[in-house]
């Protein structure tokens, strides 16, 4: 199976329609339905709504495609819409977040492995260990504060443990840029991989920075505050690997692309029936706006489209477990640290230089991140399932 | 729909993944814990917030006018503090205005699903709906009399919202089923049974003695509510309750 995205023509636009009861639909089950279902719609509604921020700052910037983008911009929104209701009422603030790290640590291992580019491909295996850092904070926030087991929702498939210390990853903007791939000899495929990775981490910051003030114990509201903070400098990082010198049009082109290769990874792994009709009918749409896209960039740039859309998709993003993967990361990578676009070991880190006191003066007061994990390690059924809380250290004699 | 859970493939637990969870636990000799601690650094943080913050979910208004407030009499109020009775009275107003939507919304599922045998009728649910609906009525009348502005959002009716939040969405939710509903509804009766009474209590306290009366009477409606709908959810789940009427 492959997808030829010129040539496969899916739905057209004018085509694409929906009604209000299409767009509320019922939810998956947070308790029945496989982690990786909750995965994918969580991260379609990151690529979805990255496809509306583009395509505004691309109207911004463009009177004459302004038009086109809103056709095109109103039925990315609805399709957004439709996916993010799939997410269920029953699942709370910190349950979603709990799926966006999820989302991050396995999407994006299963990019690292499969980026042709060994620069790139360390990119992601860096901001890899910091989001798994993340969910081990998170995990440890859900645990104490509320009693929940974090393992409810990532059924095993992902470790809750600690990563590179995320109150070391904080970085001065300096140290966030890194290289970019190159327009002209690039591979598709890692155009796709950092068009992905961008979208779904401005995503998790957005969601961060909204939900974050709405959790009640300030533990939760500092340490939302302090992951989201990462996530900006994430976006910077994946933003930057992405050639500038790219036109408004190709793009766009390679937004639309990016859709279809999540679409039919979503439509290639998905168990929900109901839900794997969702990605297939999106699939279509997606090819609709691919060939939409592609006539505008043929007419305004006078471009054969198949000069940026020039292989057939054949690989998809694996939804998987991949722990292996990330534990040797782990192990070989946990004590990096970035230094402009380069990583080098922690120890080489320059004394006193702009990311060490940058971190220094952001931790001066204590950090939530450290705080709220503090010797915490994960237990089937929560940390409470292998001892007693911490504020009752000796068994109490009820009778005496 | 059925009155109660079924056997199905629940993910969430383990045993669905024993090996995925043994490869989980094996990490964690490997990757320990970073920072050595327990749960007690939440705890401080907590604490230094407290102090930190300094400050109340909000406050209780001044009465509307000063000549509505010597109209009332409100100036003339025993007790501890007259703004503790505003304060109480504006969560019970907004308590029992959320209890008309509640059952409202029970209702709606109830019309849905169809009910169970042992269970309320719609006529029974519509009364306490109406009961909620007249509580709210007095509240208003109440405030107003002492020269208060019943449309505010007084500290303990924000609490009492934040506390209840839980109920209304597990009754509006589509997913769940009648008996589910009554258990959410069964925890409001509660809470409104306590401050209810409390209320009652305040209000002789404070002077308000022909106030009192008329809550005594709300309260002895609520007690009906409580003891009707633990009945119900008793019945629900095939059990006999000592406390519940027949």
């Amino acid at each position: 199976m492959s997808i030829d995205l010129l040539n496969d023509r899916g739905t057209p636009l004018d085509q694409q329609k929906f009604t209000w009861k299409e767009l509320v639909q019922p939810t998956y089950s947070k308790l029945d339905d496989d982690a990786f279902t909750r995965v994918r719609v969580i991260l379609m509604n990151g690529i979805e709504s990255d496809q509306l921020r583009f395509s505004h700052a691309c109207s911004r910037m463009n009177r004459v495609l302004q038009r086109d983008l809103a056709r095109l911009r109103r039925v990315e929104q609805h399709q957004q819409t439709l996916i993010n209701w799939l997410n269920p009422a029953d699942q709370s603030v910190l349950e979603t977040t709990i799926g966006f790290e999820q989302v991050a640590i396995e999407v994006t291992a299963a990019l690292a492995l499969k980026e042709p580019d060994p620069y790139l491909a360390q990119v992601y295996r860096f901001g890899l260990l910091e989001d798994f850092d993340h969910m081990y904070r998170y995990g440890a926030l859900m645990d104490r504060v509320e009693g929940k087991d974090p393992n409810n929702l990532l059924q095993s498939y992902t470790d809750v443990l600690p990563g590179r210390p995320t109150s070391l990853q904080h970085r001065h903007p300096d140290d966030e840029i890194r290289n970019h791939y190159d327009r002209e000899s690039a591979n598709l495929r890692t155009k796709l991989h950092a068009y992905t990775l961008v979208a779904a981490e401005f995503q998790t910051h957005d969601y961060y920075m909204t939900v974050g003030p709405t959790y009640f114990d300030p533990i939760g509201r500092q340490l939302y505050a302090e992951i989201a903070s990462i996530e900006e400098q994430h976006v910077t990082q994946y933003e930057s690997i992405i050639d500038a010198g790219e036109t408004w049009l190709e793009k766009l082109l390679l937004s639309q692309a990016m859709e279809v290769y999540n679409y039919y990874s979503c439509v290639q792994s998905e168990r929900n029936p109901r839900i794997k009709a969702i990605w297939e009918r999106f699939l279509d749409y997606e090819l609709g706006h691919v060939r939409y896209v592609a006539d505008l960039f043929e007419n305004h740039e006078h471009r054969d489209a198949a000069s940026v859309l020039d292989t057939k998709l054949t690989e998809t993003i694996d939804f998987v477990s991949h722990r292996e993967f990330v534990r040797d990361v782990l192990r070989k990578e946990t004590q990096l640290t970035a230094s402009g676009p380069n990583f080098i070991p922690m120890a080489e880190e320059p004394k006193n230089g702009p990311s060490q006191r940058y971190r220094e003066q952001l931790n001066s007061e204590g950090e939530a991140t450290e705080r709220v994990a503090a010797g915490y390690e994960w237990a089937p059924g929560t940390e409470l399932a292998r001892k007693r809380p911490a504020a009752t250290p000796v068994q109490p004699n009820l009778h005496a | 729909m059925t009155m109660h859970a079924e056997l199905g493939i629940n993910r969430t637990g383990i045993s669905t993944s024993p090996a995925l969870t043994q490869d989980m636990l094996a990490g964690r000799e490997e990757f320990p814990p970073d920072v050595a601690g327990d749960e007690r650094n939440i705890a401080l943080f907590r604490a230094e917030s407290v102090q930190q913050w300094n400050e109340p979910l909000g406050s209780v208004p001044p009465p509307t006018t000063v000549k509505g407030m010597v109209k009332s009499g409100v100036t003339a109020l025993k007790g501890e503090s007259p703004v503790l009775l505003i304060d109480k009275l504006g969560a019970r107003l907004a308590f029992e205005r959320t209890g008309v939507r509640l059952y409202e919304a029970l209702l709606s599922k109830f019309d849905a699903t169809g009910g169970f045998d042992a269970g309320p009728t719609r006529v029974e649910l519509e009364g306490i709906l109406e009961d909620e609906f007249n509580h709210f009525s007095l509240l208003k009348e109440a405030l107003t009399q002492l020269g208060a502005d019943p449309t505010v959002m007084t500290p303990s009716a924000d609490l009492q919202a934040t506390i209840g939040a839980g109920a209304m969405h597990v009754i509006v939710e589509p997913r769940t089923n009648f008996a589910q509903c009554l258990e959410a509804a069964v925890t409001i009766e509660l809470v409104d049974n306590e401050s209810w009474d409390a209320l009652t209590a305040l209000a002789d306290q404070s002077g308000q003695r022909e106030l009192a009366t008329r809550f005594k009477a709300a309260l002895v409606q609520e007690t009906m509510h409580l003891l009707h709908v633990r009945r119900w959810l008793a019945n629900s789940q095939g059990i006999t309750r000592s406390d519940a009427t027949t």
